[in-house]
């Protein structure tokens, strides 16, 4: 299965304006592949950040790429508030539809078993639930009186994300983040960039098989060293803290913004070592 | 001994988490993450501190989707929520301020708080900011409910408020805070003159206890080496380590 082996800017080629686009939270992130997205300039995303977002949401929202975002919420966390992305709200650039952390999880798991939606306890009486069109209240079937809430299957056309390794086969091992197994099942496509390729197969290796993705989920695979700069992979490299703190800095203004961008945009020298 | 703010504010939590069995501290939380591994040092109940961006065991969550799950199934005694606004009911606003959608100021968004909120018996609402922009008559959005109707399961829901000035209980009945005590150094007309909304006042509130030196050195030696893994910086800030 050779062929499913890349580059990133085939992986980044694949995905079409106005496609449905799953990234984890703050780790695994594939920014390698989200600087490519941005250099393309692709059009009207439909991120699904699982279940928050942090710098490639915001520097995707900040390029133009998305009309509209899943989350339950997208902040550079220490490094303070995802300013591209407030700055899109609050000027009605983009669409947001607000969740809960596990609702997000939730969704995707009824799109992994193929069923079209799934109850979830909580949400009742908040406002994160008044706005989403998509999310009913229902009688539990099985007792009275028992209000709940059920929400729609969350099916992304792409899971994009970053892991340390995959094999010959594209099986793709992913270490604890586990949570990346249910975006690529829930997922029609899933394309993921890796440290580096192995020559053993990782489904027969006892420690990391239990670990890893299936190549059967995996529709892409690209080589990208420190392809999750200037985010961390765990346990094989920490946040480029200054790098992130240039951003946040930046991204307080669009100007500021557009040229840390052109700056950074290359990759800069940890991408290419 | 002298003791910092933060160390009055991590013991009047620390004190407010006796006899549970698990408790789980979000992210950019030091201070409460601090309080519940001071609670958990001198507890004989407590049997896991999960941490949020802790690395290490046994502090260690084994994935967000774990974490809902435990406190689904009942596991999570404890759990802390801030929010931009926090209002008279108890009602957290994460989104932001102004018309919803296209808000003035946009926050991060609910994250947890509109599950948790519902499922976790005793949850601690913490702000460092006391004043009328943050205690507010009614929030702009509600994020995560204060009180549901009574079909609404809800084990789950508001313990107690701690800001630097005071602390509050919340009464869920009532849908009511009740100031409980002042910290050192404050008055209750300071409480007044800085919160949005109305609570429910005894006749005589007491001061917040302080921190004996006991609490300090297990404080300072057995919850700063822990606490300064997830939260570096601020284990540098306050104890210089």
């Amino acid at each position: 299965m050779n062929k499913s082996i890349t580059d990133v800017l085939s992986l980044a080629n694949q995905i079409n304006d106005g496609s449905k686009v799953a990234i984890f939270k703050d780790c695994s992130v594939p920014m390698a592949l989200g600087r490519e997205l941005i250099r393309r300039q692709v059009r009207n995303l439909h991120l699904v950040t699982v279940p928050t977002g942090s710098l490639l949401p915001d520097m995707l929202i900040g390029s133009g790429c998305v009309s509209t975002i899943e989350t339950a919420g997208v902040s550079l966390g220490e490094f303070g508030l995802a300013n591209r992305f407030s700055s899109a709200v609050k000027e009605g650039d983009i669409a947001v539809l607000d969740a809960t952390c596990p609702a997000i999880y939730a969704g995707l798991q009824a799109g992994e078993k193929g069923i079209p939606f799934i109850p979830l306890r909580g949400l009742i009486g908040s406002d994160v639930l008044a706005n989403r069109m998509g999310f009913r209240v229902i009688d539990n079937p099985f007792q009275e009186n028992d209000p709940i809430v059920v929400l729609p299957a969350i099916k992304p056309d792409y899971t994009i994300f970053h892991a340390p390794m995959a094999d010959q086969s594209g099986n793709v091992y992913l270490g604890r983040q586990a949570e990346l197994k249910i975006m690529a099942h829930a997922s029609n496509k899933t394309l993921v960039t890796v440290e580096k390729i192995v020559d053993f197969n990782i489904m027969d290796h006892e420690e990391l098989g239990s670990a890893s993705l299936s190549h059967l989920y995996v529709d892409g695979i690209a080589i990208a060293p420190n392809g999750a700069w200037p985010l961390n992979l765990p346990g094989y490299y920490e946040y480029d803290r200054e790098i992130i703190q240039s951003y946040a800095h930046a991204a307080k203004n669009q100007k500021s913004f557009n040229s840390w961008l052109a700056t950074h945009l290359s990759g800069g020298s940890k991408e290419t070592s | 001994m002298d003791y910092c703010a933060e160390e009055l504010l991590i013991s009047t939590i620390a004190s407010l988490l006796d006899g549970l069995r698990h408790i789980a501290v979000g992210v950019l939380s030091p201070i409460p993450g601090s309080a519940s591994l001071l609670a958990a040092s001198r507890s004989t109940t407590i049997k896991k501190v999960s941490i949020l961006g802790s690395m290490k065991e046994p502090y260690r969550v084994d994935g967000a989707i774990d974490l809902f799950d435990c406190a689904g199934q009942g596991r999570i005694d404890a759990f802390f929520l801030s929010g931009g606004q926090i209002d008279g009911q108890a009602n957290v606003n994460l989104t932001g301020i102004g018309h919803y959608p296209t808000q003035d100021t946009r926050w991060s968004g609910a994250f947890g708080s509109a599950y948790l909120y519902f499922l976790v018996p005793r949850v601690i609402l913490f702000r460092e900011e006391h004043t009328r922009r943050v205690f507010v008559p009614k929030v702009d959005f509600i994020s995560a409910p204060g009180t549901s109707a009574p079909n609404v399961h809800r084990p789950g829901g508001p313990y107690a408020l701690v800001t630097p000035l005071c602390l509050f209980s919340f009464n869920r009945t009532k849908g009511r805070f009740r100031l409980e005590s002042v910290h050192p150094g404050h008055t209750v007309e300071e409480i007044k003159d800085n919160t949005g909304f109305e609570f429910d006042l005894p006749d005589r509130v007491p001061e917040t206890l302080i921190p004996d030196s006991q609490t300090l050195q297990l404080i300072r030696d057995k919850v700063a080496p822990i606490i300064s893994d997830p939260y570096p910086d601020f284990a540098r800030k306050i104890w210089g380590i």
